[in-house]
């Protein structure tokens, strides 16, 4: 006791002591002097850490898990695929991406002020969601930067084995620019803890509504999944779907691209807490729970349909379960996660093996059943699972300064999150449709009918994935 | 000389080639290959898309002998290679015109 004791008055001298509390408690607005002292090294270790493991989701992982899945003449155009967007994604961002999504502009989009990274060097800072505490700003350009590289490359799934490769570059480049920016802006930007009290209007247009999204259930998930949809109606189902078997060509690959996800996604959902603290913590462990959860539920829905638990089955509850978990990461609590992993198996389960085969779309890999139907479950579960009356985290009023946490109505959050979801799905949709029509009458977005019998590795690639 | 055919179960392999070598039979050439006959293949569930796939893994012999040889070597293999139940597979016997071995250039029997 008495050790706890000196432990106590100890943290509290040094909290005293600290520059960020130092005199009158936290400082409003500071100056770029005062915030240099207001950088934490944890914090930033903790933020490149994460970093590098959400680029760990996109290469390898969601190329060995997609590449997996697909027939052997086309395993090397999805890994080539995924490589060759986060690259370009990559690219893109540090050009435009970062400054349409997160500079101040209209409420639908930012501006040009940091175009090509302009104005960002190493002593300039980026804001977390605590007053008075910053990260450099090249860890956030490059955290969200990742996020920017997975998303597109989310969207190949839903029309694998059957598109031109350049066509589809050209997509992504668009896609990011007039579909990803503006959603990352609409959902992600505001001024900051210590500035929004003063400029309250200074927010993306859905962040300024109040709805949640930890970690991108809407700007990443369903943002891709209704992109994947849009394009695997116009596209057109695959030359003998329906006629030929096609089944995955190496399950191991796709256990181990689901396995590596699951390692990558610590990074996309506790990184995107920007400090490294409890609640990064909380988003860790939920993430970890609600997919084991997740994974359980689907195996034992198989195990009562078909009397087999199937490994395509288990890996791919895990991946609805991440999906799901994502906006709700750093909002629930381990046993809300845990409910929303059990349920969200079963609905993408209906939707890959009902309703598609019902309404016979040729959704290759599952883009919309899994990260559409599973991010709009998440979406709108996190209104409830972030009640605090349920152990979740309620939500933070940083309009006033010092943030305090503001009263919370689950309904009202619910209509919240609801409006966000059909404003992603309208806006993803619709310009995945115009994007996908302009390229399909132009250059073209599906290979000839000998090419695809071939498979894109040779006639896209020049290349077998394998040659044994 | 006869040629033998046999289509077997992979795991009936081993009995057969040692029932084959007790023969004196002195070589053989084997296939991993597929089919099916009165044997149908399982049903494959991948994301609720079933597949039936009717073709079963099987393993083709090849062997050449003598024809004093060769009635043995056929019942040899029937018998090695049965377990009694569906999919042990099949033999077939054809004359053989010639063999060379290709090393010295022998003919016949002796090429064996």
């Amino acid at each position: 006791m008495t050790k706890l004791k000196t432990w106590i008055a100890g943290t509290a001298a040094a909290l005293a002591t600290s520059p960020v509390f130092a005199a009158d408690g936290p400082i409003k607005a500071p100056t770029a002097e005062q915030m240099a002292t207001m950088v934490n090294k944890g914090d930033t270790t903790w933020m490149l850490v994460s970093a590098a493991l959400v680029l760990l989701m996109s290469v390898p992982a969601l190329a060995l898990f997609y590449g997996g899945l697909v027939r052997t003449k086309n395993m090397l155009s999805l890994l080539m695929q995924v490589f060759m967007i986060v690259s370009i994604a990559a690219l893109v961002w540090v050009g435009w991406g970062y400054s349409l999504a997160f500079t101040s502009g209209t409420p639908f989009i930012g501006g040009f002020s940091k175009i090509f990274l302009q104005g960002v060097d190493a002593t300039t800072l980026a804001a977390t969601f605590s007053n008075n505490v910053y990260i450099p700003e090249y860890a956030f350009v490059v955290f969200q930067m990742t996020f920017a590289c997975i998303t597109p490359a989310l969207i190949v799934g839903a029309f694998a084995e059957r598109v031109r490769f350049v066509p589809l570059m050209i997509f992504v480049v668009a896609w990011l620019s007039i579909v990803y920016f503006p959603i990352a802006h609409m959902v992600w930007y505001w001024a900051g803890p210590d500035f929004l009290p003063d400029a309250p209007t200074d927010a993306g247009f859905l962040w300024g509504m109040g709805a949640l999204d930890f970690a991108g259930g809407t700007v990443v998930h369903i943002n891709a999944g209704i992109a994947g949809l849009v394009g695997c109606l116009m596209i057109g189902k695959r030359i003998g779907y329906g006629k030929e078997a096609t089944p995955p060509h190496s399950l191991t690959m796709t256990m181990i691209g689901a396995s590596l996800l699951w390692v990558g996604w610590f990074g996309f959902n506790a990184g995107s807490n920007l400090e490294a603290n409890g609640l990064a913590a909380l988003a860790f462990i939920n993430t970890f729970v609600a997919t084991a959860a997740a994974a359980v539920s689907w195996a034992l829905v198989e195990q009562f349909h078909h009397g087999r638990p199937s490994l395509l089955g288990a890996v791919t509850g895990a991946v609805a379960g991440l999906v799901a978990i994502t906006p709700a990461s750093g909002f629930a609590a381990p046993m809300t996660s845990i409910a929303l992993g059990l349920i969200v198996s079963p609905v993408c389960y209906f939707f890959v093996s009902v309703v598609k085969n019902k309404l016979k779309y040729d959704d290759t890999l599952d883009v919309f059943g899994v990260h559409c139907v599973g991010g709009i479950l998440g979406a709108i579960g996190t209104a409830i699972v972030a009640d605090p009356s349920l152990g979740g985290q309620g939500f933070f009023d940083y309009t006033v300064f010092p943030a305090a946490v503001g009263a919370y109505d689950m309904g009202a959050q619910l209509v919240t999150q609801v409006k966000a979801v059909v404003l992603t799905l309208i806006w993803s949709g619709v310009g995945s449709a115009v994007l996908f029509f302009i390229l399909d009458k132009t250059l073209g977005l599906r290979p000839d009918a000998d090419a695809e019998r071939e498979g894109l590795d040779l006639s896209s690639h020049g290349e077998r994935a394998y040659n044994y | 000389m006869k040629l033998i055919i046999a289509i077997i179960k992979p795991f009936k392999l081993d009995d057969v080639r040692e029932a084959l070598s007790a023969l004196g039979v002195s070589g053989m050439t084997i296939t991993e290959v597929k089919g099916f006959g009165r044997q149908k293949g399982q049903t494959e569930i991948y994301r609720g898309a079933e597949y039936s796939t009717n073709m079963v893994p099987k393993v083709k012999v090849e062997v050449a002998c003598d024809d004093a040889v060769a009635d043995r070597a056929l019942e040899a293999i029937q018998q090695a290679a049965n377990t009694g139940s569906i999919g042990d597979g099949k033999i077939f016997m054809l004359d053989l015109q010639a063999a060379v071995r290709i090393r010295t250039g022998e003919t016949g029997a002796v090429a064996l």
